[in-house]
Protein backbone atom coordinates (compact mmCIF):
# COMPACT_ATOMS: atom_id res chain seq x y z
CA UNK A 1 0.00 0.00 0.00
CA UNK A 2 2.78 2.58 -0.26
CA UNK A 3 2.12 4.08 -3.28
CA UNK A 4 1.88 7.83 -3.54
CA UNK A 5 -1.32 9.25 -3.23
CA UNK A 6 -0.54 12.20 -1.51
CA UNK A 7 1.35 13.97 -4.47
CA UNK A 8 1.55 17.79 -4.18
CA UNK A 9 -2.51 18.06 -4.26
CA UNK A 10 -3.64 21.90 -4.08
CA UNK A 11 -7.16 22.73 -2.80
CA UNK A 12 -9.71 23.54 -5.45
CA UNK A 13 -12.01 25.14 -3.17
CA UNK A 14 -12.90 27.84 -5.27
CA UNK A 15 -13.31 25.93 -8.15
CA UNK A 16 -16.10 23.59 -6.35
CA UNK A 17 -18.11 26.80 -5.35
CA UNK A 18 -17.52 28.30 -9.11
CA UNK A 19 -19.22 24.71 -10.44
CA UNK A 20 -21.81 25.10 -7.52
CA UNK A 21 -22.86 28.22 -8.95
CA UNK A 22 -22.83 27.67 -12.51
CA UNK A 23 -25.03 24.24 -11.19
CA UNK A 24 -26.86 26.49 -10.25
CA UNK A 25 -28.14 28.78 -12.25
CA UNK A 26 -28.49 26.29 -14.68
CA UNK A 27 -30.91 24.59 -12.18
CA UNK A 28 -33.17 28.09 -11.98
CA UNK A 29 -33.08 28.84 -15.75
CA UNK A 30 -34.44 25.27 -16.71
CA UNK A 31 -37.22 25.97 -13.99
CA UNK A 32 -37.86 29.43 -15.07
CA UNK A 33 -38.45 27.82 -18.73
CA UNK A 34 -40.19 25.10 -17.17
CA UNK A 35 -42.71 27.34 -15.25
CA UNK A 36 -43.30 29.97 -18.04
CA UNK A 37 -42.97 27.62 -21.25
CA UNK A 38 -42.53 30.77 -23.67
CA UNK A 39 -45.26 30.07 -27.09
CA UNK A 40 -42.34 30.28 -29.18
CA UNK A 41 -39.83 27.66 -28.21
CA UNK A 42 -43.22 24.91 -27.43
CA UNK A 43 -44.46 25.98 -30.96
CA UNK A 44 -40.70 25.74 -32.71
CA UNK A 45 -39.67 21.76 -34.11
CA UNK A 46 -36.12 21.00 -34.59
CA UNK A 47 -35.92 17.58 -35.29
CA UNK A 48 -39.83 16.55 -34.25
CA UNK A 49 -38.74 17.73 -30.67
CA UNK A 50 -39.48 21.43 -29.59
CA UNK A 51 -36.96 23.79 -28.73
CA UNK A 52 -37.53 24.48 -25.92
CA UNK A 53 -37.10 20.49 -25.01
CA UNK A 54 -33.81 20.56 -26.86
CA UNK A 55 -32.67 23.88 -24.48
CA UNK A 56 -33.71 21.11 -21.43
CA UNK A 57 -31.76 18.33 -22.72
CA UNK A 58 -28.82 20.62 -23.60
CA UNK A 59 -28.69 22.26 -20.30
CA UNK A 60 -28.80 18.94 -18.65
CA UNK A 61 -26.30 17.62 -20.53
CA UNK A 62 -24.15 20.64 -19.31
CA UNK A 63 -24.66 19.68 -15.70
CA UNK A 64 -24.01 16.32 -16.59
CA UNK A 65 -20.69 17.57 -17.61
CA UNK A 66 -19.63 20.01 -14.83
CA UNK A 67 -20.74 17.32 -12.28
CA UNK A 68 -18.77 14.41 -13.91
CA UNK A 69 -15.24 16.63 -14.60
CA UNK A 70 -15.34 18.88 -11.28
CA UNK A 71 -17.28 16.95 -8.86
CA UNK A 72 -16.09 13.48 -9.89
CA UNK A 73 -13.22 14.50 -10.86
CA UNK A 74 -12.95 12.79 -14.18
CA UNK A 75 -11.30 16.52 -15.47
CA UNK A 76 -7.94 15.06 -13.27
CA UNK A 77 -7.81 11.29 -15.01
CA UNK A 78 -5.48 10.31 -17.17
CA UNK A 79 -7.26 9.92 -20.86
CA UNK A 80 -7.69 6.38 -21.34
CA UNK A 81 -9.99 6.12 -17.98
CA UNK A 82 -12.13 9.28 -19.16
CA UNK A 83 -12.83 8.23 -22.24
CA UNK A 84 -13.26 4.18 -21.54
CA UNK A 85 -15.97 5.87 -19.27
CA UNK A 86 -17.39 8.42 -21.33
CA UNK A 87 -17.53 6.99 -24.89
CA UNK A 88 -19.05 3.48 -23.37
CA UNK A 89 -22.29 5.27 -22.12
CA UNK A 90 -22.30 8.10 -24.95
CA UNK A 91 -22.30 5.05 -27.66
CA UNK A 92 -24.67 2.45 -25.90
CA UNK A 93 -26.99 5.35 -24.85
CA UNK A 94 -27.28 7.34 -27.74
CA UNK A 95 -28.02 3.76 -29.72
CA UNK A 96 -30.78 2.68 -27.01
CA UNK A 97 -32.71 5.83 -27.25
CA UNK A 98 -32.73 5.88 -31.18
CA UNK A 99 -33.86 2.57 -31.29
CA UNK A 100 -36.61 2.67 -28.48
CA UNK A 101 -38.07 5.91 -29.13
CA UNK A 102 -38.26 4.99 -33.21
CA UNK A 103 -39.90 2.10 -32.08
CA UNK A 104 -42.56 4.18 -29.69
CA UNK A 105 -43.25 6.37 -32.25
CA UNK A 106 -44.12 3.65 -34.83
CA UNK A 107 -46.23 1.82 -32.07
CA UNK A 108 -48.25 5.24 -31.98
CA UNK A 109 -48.43 5.43 -35.52
CA UNK A 110 -50.11 2.26 -35.47
CA UNK A 111 -52.66 3.24 -32.85
CA UNK A 112 -53.53 6.08 -34.89
CA UNK A 113 -54.03 4.56 -38.26
CA UNK A 114 -54.75 1.01 -37.22
CA UNK A 115 -58.65 -0.47 -38.02
CA UNK A 116 -58.54 -1.40 -34.87
CA UNK A 117 -60.24 1.06 -32.06
CA UNK A 118 -58.45 0.91 -28.76
CA UNK A 119 -60.21 3.51 -27.44
CA UNK A 120 -63.81 2.14 -27.17
CA UNK B 1 5.77 -11.26 3.81
CA UNK B 2 8.55 -12.93 2.25
CA UNK B 3 7.63 -15.85 4.19
CA UNK B 4 4.26 -15.94 2.73
CA UNK B 5 4.23 -14.96 -0.72
CA UNK B 6 4.80 -16.81 -4.12
CA UNK B 7 7.60 -15.11 -5.46
CA UNK B 8 7.36 -15.59 -9.38
CA UNK B 9 10.39 -13.73 -10.34
CA UNK B 10 8.82 -10.99 -12.39
CA UNK B 11 9.12 -8.25 -9.23
CA UNK B 12 9.34 -4.71 -11.01
CA UNK B 13 8.36 -6.07 -14.52
CA UNK B 14 5.18 -5.00 -16.68
CA UNK B 15 3.45 -8.19 -15.04
CA UNK B 16 4.85 -7.99 -11.64
CA UNK B 17 1.45 -6.66 -10.16
CA UNK B 18 0.90 -3.27 -8.72
CA UNK B 19 1.00 -1.51 -12.27
CA UNK B 20 -1.82 1.34 -12.61
CA UNK B 21 -1.61 2.24 -16.15
CA UNK B 22 -4.69 4.30 -15.70
CA UNK B 23 -3.15 5.85 -12.79
CA UNK B 24 -6.48 5.25 -10.90
CA UNK B 25 -6.05 2.51 -7.53
CA UNK B 26 -8.34 -0.62 -7.58
CA UNK B 27 -11.11 0.51 -5.36
CA UNK B 28 -11.87 3.94 -7.47
CA UNK B 29 -11.42 1.70 -10.66
CA UNK B 30 -14.64 -0.75 -10.03
CA UNK B 31 -16.24 2.00 -8.59
CA UNK B 32 -16.17 3.45 -11.89
CA UNK B 33 -16.61 0.17 -13.12
CA UNK B 34 -19.98 0.29 -11.13
CA UNK B 35 -20.65 3.57 -11.99
CA UNK B 36 -20.54 3.03 -15.48
CA UNK B 37 -22.99 -0.39 -15.63
CA UNK B 38 -25.38 1.52 -13.17
CA UNK B 39 -25.49 4.47 -15.67
CA UNK B 40 -26.37 1.80 -18.16
CA UNK B 41 -29.24 0.39 -16.18
CA UNK B 42 -30.85 3.97 -15.25
CA UNK B 43 -30.15 5.26 -18.76
CA UNK B 44 -32.66 1.87 -19.79
CA UNK B 45 -35.06 3.03 -17.36
CA UNK B 46 -35.57 6.39 -18.80
CA UNK B 47 -35.17 5.08 -22.05
CA UNK B 48 -38.08 2.53 -21.85
CA UNK B 49 -39.82 5.49 -20.06
CA UNK B 50 -39.35 7.71 -23.52
CA UNK B 51 -40.54 4.55 -25.19
CA UNK B 52 -44.34 4.36 -23.54
CA UNK B 53 -44.31 8.43 -23.83
CA UNK B 54 -43.70 8.63 -27.32
CA UNK B 55 -46.09 5.61 -27.58
CA UNK B 56 -48.38 8.22 -25.82
CA UNK B 57 -47.16 10.89 -27.12
CA UNK B 58 -50.94 12.58 -27.64
CA UNK B 59 -51.91 11.92 -24.51
CA UNK B 60 -49.19 11.76 -21.88
CA UNK B 61 -49.68 13.26 -18.24
CA UNK B 62 -48.19 17.33 -18.32
CA UNK B 63 -46.39 16.91 -15.67
CA UNK B 64 -46.60 20.57 -13.91
CA UNK B 65 -50.41 19.52 -13.45
CA UNK B 66 -49.07 16.53 -11.41
CA UNK B 67 -46.35 17.92 -9.35
CA UNK B 68 -47.69 20.57 -7.82
CA UNK B 69 -47.48 20.34 -4.28
CA UNK B 70 -45.38 22.57 -2.12
CA UNK B 71 -45.21 21.98 1.81
CA UNK B 72 -47.68 24.70 4.05
CA UNK B 73 -48.90 25.99 0.98
CA UNK B 74 -52.24 24.00 0.65
CA UNK B 75 -54.55 24.09 -2.39
CA UNK B 76 -52.12 26.31 -4.02
CA UNK B 77 -50.55 25.78 -7.45
CA UNK B 78 -46.99 25.48 -7.21
CA UNK B 79 -45.40 23.63 -10.21
CA UNK B 80 -42.24 22.14 -9.84
CA UNK B 81 -41.06 24.75 -6.99
CA UNK B 82 -40.55 21.55 -4.74
CA UNK B 83 -38.58 19.32 -7.30
CA UNK B 84 -36.42 22.17 -7.98
CA UNK B 85 -35.49 22.41 -4.18
CA UNK B 86 -35.23 18.84 -4.26
CA UNK B 87 -32.65 19.28 -7.03
CA UNK B 88 -30.63 21.89 -4.59
CA UNK B 89 -30.60 19.97 -1.91
CA UNK B 90 -29.26 17.23 -4.17
CA UNK B 91 -26.79 19.20 -5.50
CA UNK B 92 -26.02 20.81 -2.89
CA UNK B 93 -24.89 18.03 -0.55
CA UNK B 94 -22.66 16.67 -3.57
CA UNK B 95 -20.71 20.00 -3.25
CA UNK B 96 -20.25 19.12 0.14
CA UNK B 97 -18.92 15.92 -0.49
CA UNK B 98 -16.54 17.28 -2.90
CA UNK B 99 -15.53 19.33 -0.18
CA UNK B 100 -15.09 16.46 1.90
CA UNK B 101 -13.01 14.68 -0.15
CA UNK B 102 -10.67 18.29 -0.83
CA UNK B 103 -10.80 18.07 2.85
CA UNK B 104 -9.29 14.31 2.70
CA UNK B 105 -6.26 15.53 0.44
CA UNK B 106 -5.49 17.45 3.09
CA UNK B 107 -5.46 15.54 6.14
CA UNK B 108 -7.96 17.76 7.88
CA UNK B 109 -9.75 15.50 9.44
CA UNK B 110 -12.07 17.81 11.48
CA UNK B 111 -13.13 19.63 7.95
CA UNK B 112 -13.90 16.11 6.52
CA UNK B 113 -16.60 15.07 9.79
CA UNK B 114 -17.68 18.21 9.38
CA UNK B 115 -18.55 18.38 5.45
CA UNK B 116 -19.10 14.29 5.72
CA UNK B 117 -21.93 15.37 8.21
CA UNK B 118 -23.85 17.88 6.15
CA UNK B 119 -23.87 15.56 3.06
CA UNK B 120 -25.85 13.03 4.95
CA UNK B 121 -28.26 15.70 6.39
CA UNK B 122 -28.26 16.61 3.18
CA UNK B 123 -29.26 13.14 1.79
CA UNK B 124 -31.59 12.57 4.34
CA UNK B 125 -33.33 15.72 3.66
CA UNK B 126 -33.71 14.63 -0.05
CA UNK B 127 -35.09 10.98 1.05
CA UNK B 128 -37.83 13.07 2.98
CA UNK B 129 -38.86 15.26 0.08
CA UNK B 130 -39.43 12.25 -1.80
CA UNK B 131 -41.06 9.80 0.40
CA UNK B 132 -43.54 13.50 0.56
CA UNK B 133 -44.08 13.61 -3.03
CA UNK B 134 -45.37 9.96 -3.15
CA UNK B 135 -47.16 10.67 -0.61
CA UNK B 136 -49.08 13.56 -2.80
CA UNK B 137 -49.03 11.57 -5.61
CA UNK B 138 -50.41 8.40 -3.86
CA UNK B 139 -53.22 9.81 -2.26
CA UNK B 140 -53.93 12.37 -5.36
CA UNK B 141 -55.91 15.66 -5.25
CA UNK B 142 -58.77 15.37 -7.45
CA UNK B 143 -60.02 12.10 -8.38
CA UNK B 144 -60.95 10.97 -11.98
CA UNK B 145 -63.54 8.48 -13.62
CA UNK B 146 -61.89 5.76 -15.50
CA UNK B 147 -63.54 4.40 -19.21
CA UNK B 148 -64.07 1.05 -20.88
CA UNK B 149 -61.28 1.60 -23.04
CA UNK B 150 -59.17 2.10 -19.83
CA UNK B 151 -59.00 5.79 -20.11
CA UNK B 152 -59.34 8.48 -17.63
CA UNK B 153 -61.84 11.83 -17.75
CA UNK B 154 -61.44 14.27 -15.54
CA UNK B 155 -63.61 17.44 -14.23
CA UNK B 156 -63.00 21.15 -14.54
CA UNK B 157 -65.39 23.87 -14.53
CA UNK B 158 -66.13 26.77 -17.18
CA UNK B 159 -63.19 28.53 -16.44
CA UNK B 160 -61.07 25.49 -16.92
CA UNK B 161 -59.79 24.84 -13.38
CA UNK B 162 -60.23 21.21 -12.01
CA UNK B 163 -62.88 19.84 -9.81
CA UNK B 164 -62.43 17.41 -7.26
CA UNK B 165 -64.93 14.45 -7.24
CA UNK B 166 -65.97 15.57 -3.80
CA UNK B 167 -67.48 18.44 -4.84
CA UNK B 168 -69.16 16.65 -7.93
CA UNK B 169 -71.10 13.60 -6.07
CA UNK B 170 -74.16 13.55 -4.74
CA UNK B 171 -74.86 10.56 -1.91
CA UNK B 172 -77.20 8.48 -3.08
CA UNK B 173 -78.40 5.98 -0.43
CA UNK B 174 -77.85 2.48 -1.42
CA UNK B 175 -75.64 -0.29 -0.23
CA UNK B 176 -72.48 0.37 -0.98
CA UNK B 177 -71.29 -1.92 1.37
CA UNK B 178 -67.18 -3.31 1.46
CA UNK B 179 -67.25 -7.25 0.75
CA UNK B 180 -65.00 -8.55 3.29
CA UNK B 181 -63.77 -12.01 4.33
CA UNK B 182 -66.53 -12.61 6.80
CA UNK B 183 -69.42 -12.14 4.79
CA UNK B 184 -68.31 -13.76 1.83
CA UNK B 185 -68.57 -17.45 0.88
CA UNK B 186 -65.43 -18.06 -0.13
CA UNK B 187 -62.70 -16.82 1.81
CA UNK B 188 -62.11 -13.68 -0.07
CA UNK B 189 -61.93 -9.88 0.10
CA UNK B 190 -63.29 -7.76 -2.56
CA UNK B 191 -61.27 -4.34 -3.99
CA UNK B 192 -61.68 -1.56 -2.17
CA UNK B 193 -64.56 0.80 -2.78
CA UNK B 194 -64.01 4.31 -3.72
CA UNK B 195 -65.48 7.37 -1.88
CA UNK B 196 -68.27 8.07 -4.30
CA UNK B 197 -69.60 5.53 -6.74
CA UNK B 198 -70.17 5.71 -10.06
CA UNK B 199 -73.57 6.52 -10.35
CA UNK B 200 -73.22 9.12 -7.58
CA UNK B 201 -70.63 11.10 -10.03
CA UNK B 202 -73.19 10.66 -12.72
CA UNK B 203 -75.89 12.15 -10.89
CA UNK B 204 -73.99 14.84 -9.56
CA UNK B 205 -72.56 15.67 -12.68
CA UNK B 206 -75.97 16.30 -14.20
CA UNK B 207 -77.16 18.37 -11.74
CA UNK B 208 -73.91 21.23 -12.12
CA UNK B 209 -74.29 22.55 -15.31
CA UNK B 210 -71.03 24.11 -14.69
CA UNK B 211 -68.68 21.26 -14.85
CA UNK B 212 -67.12 19.80 -18.12
CA UNK B 213 -65.03 16.76 -18.69
CA UNK B 214 -61.32 16.72 -19.66
CA UNK B 215 -59.88 14.05 -22.00
CA UNK B 216 -56.41 13.15 -21.84
CA UNK B 217 -55.69 14.32 -25.62
CA UNK B 218 -53.36 16.75 -26.43
CA UNK B 219 -54.74 19.70 -28.08
CA UNK B 220 -52.37 21.79 -30.45
CA UNK B 221 -51.36 23.95 -27.80
CA UNK B 222 -50.02 21.38 -25.58
CA UNK B 223 -53.04 21.20 -23.09
CA UNK B 224 -55.88 18.64 -22.15
CA UNK B 225 -59.20 18.52 -24.56
CA UNK B 226 -61.71 19.72 -22.72
CA UNK B 227 -65.25 18.86 -24.13
CA UNK B 228 -68.59 20.72 -24.07
CA UNK B 229 -71.33 19.89 -22.04
CA UNK B 230 -73.38 17.92 -24.40
CA UNK B 231 -70.35 16.30 -25.14
CA UNK B 232 -69.30 15.73 -22.04
CA UNK B 233 -72.74 14.32 -20.90
CA UNK B 234 -73.07 11.65 -23.46
CA UNK B 235 -69.47 10.90 -23.25
CA UNK B 236 -69.54 9.95 -18.89
CA UNK B 237 -72.99 8.51 -19.60
CA UNK B 238 -71.68 5.90 -22.12
CA UNK B 239 -67.92 5.58 -21.28
CA UNK B 240 -67.23 6.08 -17.76
CA UNK B 241 -67.34 2.90 -15.63
CA UNK B 242 -65.28 3.43 -12.24
CA UNK B 243 -63.97 5.91 -9.69
CA UNK B 244 -60.28 6.55 -9.68
CA UNK B 245 -58.94 8.50 -6.86
CA UNK B 246 -54.74 8.74 -6.82
CA UNK B 247 -52.36 6.69 -8.39
CA UNK B 248 -51.28 2.95 -7.62
CA UNK B 249 -49.37 0.67 -9.96
CA UNK B 250 -52.92 -0.46 -11.83
CA UNK B 251 -54.97 2.61 -12.05
CA UNK B 252 -53.48 6.28 -12.23
CA UNK B 253 -56.03 9.65 -11.87
CA UNK B 254 -53.62 11.55 -13.33
CA UNK B 255 -53.08 9.75 -16.78
CA UNK B 256 -52.17 6.16 -17.74
CA UNK B 257 -50.98 3.60 -15.67
CA UNK B 258 -47.60 3.19 -16.93
CA UNK B 259 -46.76 7.44 -15.55
CA UNK B 260 -47.56 5.83 -12.31
CA UNK B 261 -45.85 2.65 -12.41
CA UNK B 262 -42.91 4.42 -14.37
CA UNK B 263 -42.72 7.27 -11.64
CA UNK B 264 -42.75 4.76 -8.76
CA UNK B 265 -39.89 2.61 -10.64
CA UNK B 266 -37.81 5.27 -11.91
CA UNK B 267 -37.55 7.61 -9.11
CA UNK B 268 -38.22 4.84 -6.08
CA UNK B 269 -34.91 2.89 -8.29
CA UNK B 270 -33.30 6.26 -7.38
CA UNK B 271 -34.28 6.80 -3.88
CA UNK B 272 -33.06 3.53 -3.03
CA UNK B 273 -29.45 4.63 -4.85
CA UNK B 274 -29.54 7.83 -2.54
CA UNK B 275 -30.63 5.23 0.80
CA UNK B 276 -27.69 2.91 0.47
CA UNK B 277 -25.82 5.98 -1.08
CA UNK B 278 -26.46 7.66 2.53
CA UNK B 279 -26.00 4.57 4.76
CA UNK B 280 -22.25 4.32 2.84
CA UNK B 281 -21.87 7.51 3.88
CA UNK B 282 -22.81 7.35 7.32
CA UNK B 283 -20.30 4.06 8.01
CA UNK B 284 -17.46 6.33 6.16
CA UNK B 285 -18.51 9.20 8.37
CA UNK B 286 -17.93 7.39 11.39
CA UNK B 287 -14.87 5.79 10.30
CA UNK B 288 -13.44 9.76 9.79
CA UNK B 289 -14.60 9.70 13.05
CA UNK B 290 -12.44 6.97 14.96
CA UNK B 291 -9.29 8.01 12.78
CA UNK B 292 -9.12 5.24 10.47
CA UNK B 293 -8.05 7.58 7.41
CA UNK B 294 -5.83 9.52 9.36
CA UNK B 295 -3.95 6.24 10.41
CA UNK B 296 -4.12 5.06 7.22
CA UNK B 297 -2.62 8.20 5.82
CA UNK B 298 -4.92 8.39 3.53
CA UNK B 299 -8.66 9.70 2.38
CA UNK B 300 -9.18 7.62 -0.61
CA UNK B 301 -12.33 5.59 0.63
CA UNK B 302 -13.88 8.99 0.94
CA UNK B 303 -13.34 9.60 -2.38
CA UNK B 304 -14.84 6.27 -3.10
CA UNK B 305 -18.37 7.13 -1.90
CA UNK B 306 -17.49 10.34 -2.83
CA UNK B 307 -17.45 9.34 -6.23
CA UNK B 308 -21.19 7.05 -5.79
CA UNK B 309 -22.89 10.07 -3.86
CA UNK B 310 -22.39 12.43 -7.06
CA UNK B 311 -23.27 9.13 -9.80
CA UNK B 312 -26.59 9.71 -7.74
CA UNK B 313 -26.98 13.42 -7.93
CA UNK B 314 -25.89 12.98 -11.45
CA UNK B 315 -28.71 10.53 -12.31
CA UNK B 316 -31.49 12.93 -10.40
CA UNK B 317 -30.42 15.62 -12.65
CA UNK B 318 -31.14 13.61 -15.91
CA UNK B 319 -34.43 12.09 -14.07
CA UNK B 320 -35.52 15.97 -12.99
CA UNK B 321 -35.25 16.70 -16.68
CA UNK B 322 -36.80 13.65 -18.36
CA UNK B 323 -39.52 13.04 -15.59
CA UNK B 324 -40.81 17.06 -14.86
CA UNK B 325 -39.04 19.53 -17.36
CA UNK B 326 -39.52 17.93 -21.08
Amino acid sequence: MAHETAHHYESNTKRIWIVFAILSVLTIVEVFLGIIKPGFLVHTDLFSLSLLNWIFIILTLFKAYYIAWAFMHLEGEVKGLRRAIVWTGVFLISYLIFILLTEGDYVNEVFKTNHVAWDF
Amino acid sequence: MDATVVRTGTEGKSWGGGNEPLKASYGKMMMWFFIVSDALTFSGFLAAYGFSRFKFIDSWPIADEVFNHFPFLHGVDAPMYYVALMTFILIFSSVTMVLAVDAGHQMKKGKVIFYMFFTIIGGLIFLGSQAWEWKNFITGTYGAVSTKGGNILQFVDNEGHRVALADIAQTIPGERVPHTRESGVWFEEGAALPTYSIEEIKAGFAANENILLRTQALTEEGEKTVLSRDESLRKLNTEAVGVIEGANLSQNEYGPPLFADFFFFITGFHGFHVLSGVLINIIIFFNVVIGTYERRGSYEMVEKVGLYWHFVDLVWVFVFTFFYLV
